[in-house]
């Protein structure tokens, strides 16, 4: 190969689409070292901290496309103490110093402030596209920053993030010779925007693919938005709280939308408009319901059962289970499918059940990705959808209080989680729930081969359980566990593992400091980032609780050594 | 030292075995509290807490927690989802609703908010309610009487509760001797620089009132 021109070596490594293989062919020499950094335009970074940004961008200056994560999964359900990190501005920062040809910046959990969007809004020419996803510090302040000075941009898609509202001037922002729009998605925004220049951006932006509105967005402006976007792809929805009249101008615009295959917002639905949703459901492969408690059993059944398509649907569990047999029956091509709870009271009353969750195994063969809030589970119902369903590559149940056995037999569900894991050879992902003992973690360790990322709750028996999972789960990427009875002696069982994973999070469990510390010592190229909780109480539990006890544990592989921005509650070891 | 648990317990009148209790909820396995658990055990009314110790031991082991007593971060639902459903949960027309709710969204969404975080002086004091799915914190001196705390907490979790009524439930909290008392029964001042933590329990559970752990 070293006979080939360094031209041709690149030529090749851009028929490389994953980044693993970009990784390994750097790796056998120098020449090609270089030629594979000089070339690479997308770069993923998983861990924030796993490695400096400086050295990143010197490594790869010519990258267009940038993905960044910071906090771990768990800071989803406030499990991460506020202000731990995930900094964006240390990336930002870099690239403006190194990557003029910065195109994309994605970045999912990480703390990005209006001064960040502002550097970033300036700092790069031909910036085209802004994705981040449960976000926060910033504010629509700094989104105006984006809209008045990216030229180019694309797309500004904003999911589920914490933002500050500083009233509607931001959207205003987007110049008049902003034409290049193709994704526009500002659903997490709280406040108001003004419909006349939503109108009149959407009318310039003639590539204009994807649209999510807000909450504030009526069904009017929406009628009269559509008018405007008939190559529209995808659309979520302002309110759908009119009176019925606004209904039949917003149903002629939506007649106009061919192409149109997914939808979602629905905020504060009244049911008057689901009839008007009916001309679109033919052709509709997404359908997100999931944030519209208003809707009940039957209204969300009239317009399931017309969405013959569909391949992804997000709903709340007042579908019920009689719901989820109307899906089995209408939604052949379902291949993913997320029920959500209403309620979140842990004792609530059972309306999603195992039955349901059989039904859309046996009606819906190509399912290969759930997500299940219920209140109760069967090992025998577990069984029955693994052999229905073997093709799962994402798996999470979470049976809503926590070590709930059996509905039926009173068992752990040991069995039922078996089977799946037996039966579906490319699962990737698996967050298990309900009664179990160390006898489930001997089935994941030794049939999850494939398995990469592993969420565990109020699970377990002993350390043999974590051990099984550390021991044979050779993919294992991310390893999730919380309020389970394990260790230092699960902890320090496996150390070597550490360093072929992203991260493990232990909170709740019987981790001690001096256990955390002999890991330190030993894998010097992790972080053994430990907090606990500093609250009034805490003075009384030190003298009767386990001072040495850690509450919550993150360790990660780096190059990057322990970090400066730590905040006084993290100890790095 | 004397606890509250065994006094009342020895003293309420209930249908049952003495020493015997109904209802006992064991301990959320997410918040091991080392000093609650041996509070039940301490010699006061040795039978009736030895009993009661016993019967929470047997319950934990034959039955999971009917985990009523929140649960830090559990369900697993993202902050973003559960603050998108409290302020759908009052009015339906999102015009004169979102001013209103973009204060107490952006308060109750996630933890990250910085606002809800900063503690000033240490008076703020973390509430929690049966049933609810996560905890909140209130700062005590911005209240200067029992009503306003009151009208406060309804405001701040009556609301999500499905039209519930404050007065369903008992205002308890915790003093700085690690007691639960009954909210009201001291002048507020004095109130307020003994809480360390507040927490709503359905009246029901409040009967005997040290049968409340944490």
């Amino acid at each position: 190969m070293t006979y080939f021109p360094e031209e041709v070596v690149e030529h090749i490594f851009s028929f490389l689409p994953l980044h693993s293989d970009r990784n390994t062919v750097s790796l056998v020499c120098r020449v090609w070292y270089e030629v594979e950094r000089l070339s690479r335009r997308a770069v993923f970074v998983g861990n924030c901290y796993a490695v400096r940004p400086e050295r990143l961008v010197q490594r790869f200056p010519n990258v267009r496309t940038l993905t960044v994560k910071g906090k771990p999964h768990f800071a989803d359900f406030n499990l991460v103490p506020p202000d731990w990190g995930g900094y964006a501005g240390p990336w930002i920062d870099a690239a403006a110093r190194s990557c003029m040809g910065l195109e994309e910046l994605r970045m999912k959990r990480m703390v990005v402030l209006d001064e960040n969007l502002e550097l970033l809004a300036r700092s790069f020419p031909r910036f085209k596209a802004l994705v981040l996803i449960s976000c926060e510090g910033f504010s629509t302040d700094g989104l105006a920053a984006i809209a008045s000075h990216c030229k180019l941009l694309r797309e500004l898609d904003l999911q589920e993030n914490d933002v500050d509202d500083h009233g509607p001037r931001w959207l205003s922002c987007f110049p008049d010779s902003c034409t290049s729009l193709v994704s526009l998605n500002f659903a997490c925004i709280k406040g108001e925007v003004n419909p006349g220049a939503l109108e009149r951006l959407v009318a310039r932006s003639p590539n204009l693919r994807s649209l999510r509105l807000n909450r504030s967005v009526s069904v009017d402006t929406l009628s009269k938005i559509l008018v405007r976007t008939p190559n529209l792809e995808d659309l979520g929805t302002g309110n759908l709280t009119d009176e019925s009249e606004s209904y039949l101008r917003l149903s002629s615009a939506l007649e106009k939308c061919k192409m149109l295959r997914s939808l979602s917002g629905f905020w504060d639905a009244s049911p008057i408009c689901v009839p008007f949703i009916y001309p679109l459901c033919h052709h509709l492969t997404g359908l997100n319901l999931s944030y519209t408690p208003t809707l009940d059993y039957s209204d969300l059944t009239k317009m399931i059962s017309r969405c013959v398509k569909l391949q992804r649907l997000w709903v709340l569990d007042c579908i019920s289970d009689k719901g989820l047999q109307v899906v089995a029956s209408s939604c052949k091509d379902l291949q993913e499918l997320r029920v959500f709870p209403s309620d979140f009271y842990v004792a609530g009353y059972s309306v999603v059940t195992e039955e349901g969750l059989v039904a859309i195994s046996s009606g819906c063969p190509k399912l290969s990705s759930l997500l299940y809030f219920c209140h109760q589970m069967t090992n025998e119902a577990l069984i029955t959808v693994a052999k229905n369903c073997p093709n799962f590559i994402r798996f999470r149940l979470c049976i809503l209080e926590p070590k709930k056995p059996d509905a039926i037999t009173n068992q752990p569900l040991d069995e039922g989680f078996g089977a799946i894991v037996r039966e579906c050879k490319g699962l990737r992902r698996l967050s298990i729930s309900g009664l179990l003992t160390d006898k489930v973690f001997m089935d994941i360790g030794k049939y999850g081969k494939q398995l990469e990322m592993l969420s565990i709750a109020f699970a377990g028996d002993s350390d043999k359980g974590m051990m099984h999972v550390m021991n044979g789960c050779k993919n294992l990427r991310k390893l999730e566990i919380r309020d389970s009875p394990f260790s230092d002696v699960a902890l320090l069982g496996n150390v070597a593992k550490y360093e072929t994973m992203r991260s493990l999070w232990m909170s709740g469990c019987n981790v001690t400091l001096k256990g955390c510390q002999v890991l330190a010592t030993k894998m010097p190229m992790l972080n053994v980032e430990i907090m606990n909780e500093l609250d009034e109480s805490s003075e009384m539990e030190e003298n009767h609780g386990d001072p040495s006890r850690v509450d919550k544990l993150y360790v990660y592989r780096t190059t990057a050594g322990a970090r400066n921005d730590a905040p006084d509650f993290v100890k790095i070891l | 030292m004397e606890t509250v648990v065994g006094d009342l317990m020895a003293t309420e009148l209930r249908l049952g075995l003495p020493g015997t209790v109904d209802d006992m909820k064991a301990t959320p396995p997410s918040t091991p509290r080392g000093k609650k658990r041996t509070t039940a055990a301490d010699p006061v009314d040795d039978s009736a807490a030895a009993a009661d110790e016993a019967t929470k031991q047997r319950d934990a082991e034959a039955a999971p927690p009917a985990a009523k007593a929140p649960v830090v971060g559990w369900p697993p639902v993202r902050s973003y989802r559960k603050s998108c459903f409290q302020s759908s949960s009052s009015k339906p027309r999102s015009k004169p609703a979102t001013k209103e709710e973009a204060a107490p969204i952006s308060s109750t969404a996630a933890a990250p908010s910085p606002a809800a975080n900063a503690t000033a002086g240490g008076s703020f004091v973390k509430v929690s309610m049966d049933g609810a799915p996560y905890l909140r914190k209130v700062d005590l001196r911005m209240y200067k009487g029992y009503r306003e705390l009151r009208e406060a907490l309804e405001a701040m979790f009556v609301s999500s509760n499905n039209g519930a009524n404050l007065s369903e439930f008992a205002v308890t909290y915790e003093d700085k001797d690690g007691d639960l008392m009954l909210v009201g029964d001291v002048p507020f001042e004095m109130f307020t620089s003994t809480c360390k933590k507040l927490r709503i329990m359905k009246r029901s559970e409040a009967t005997g009132l040290g049968s409340a752990r944490q």
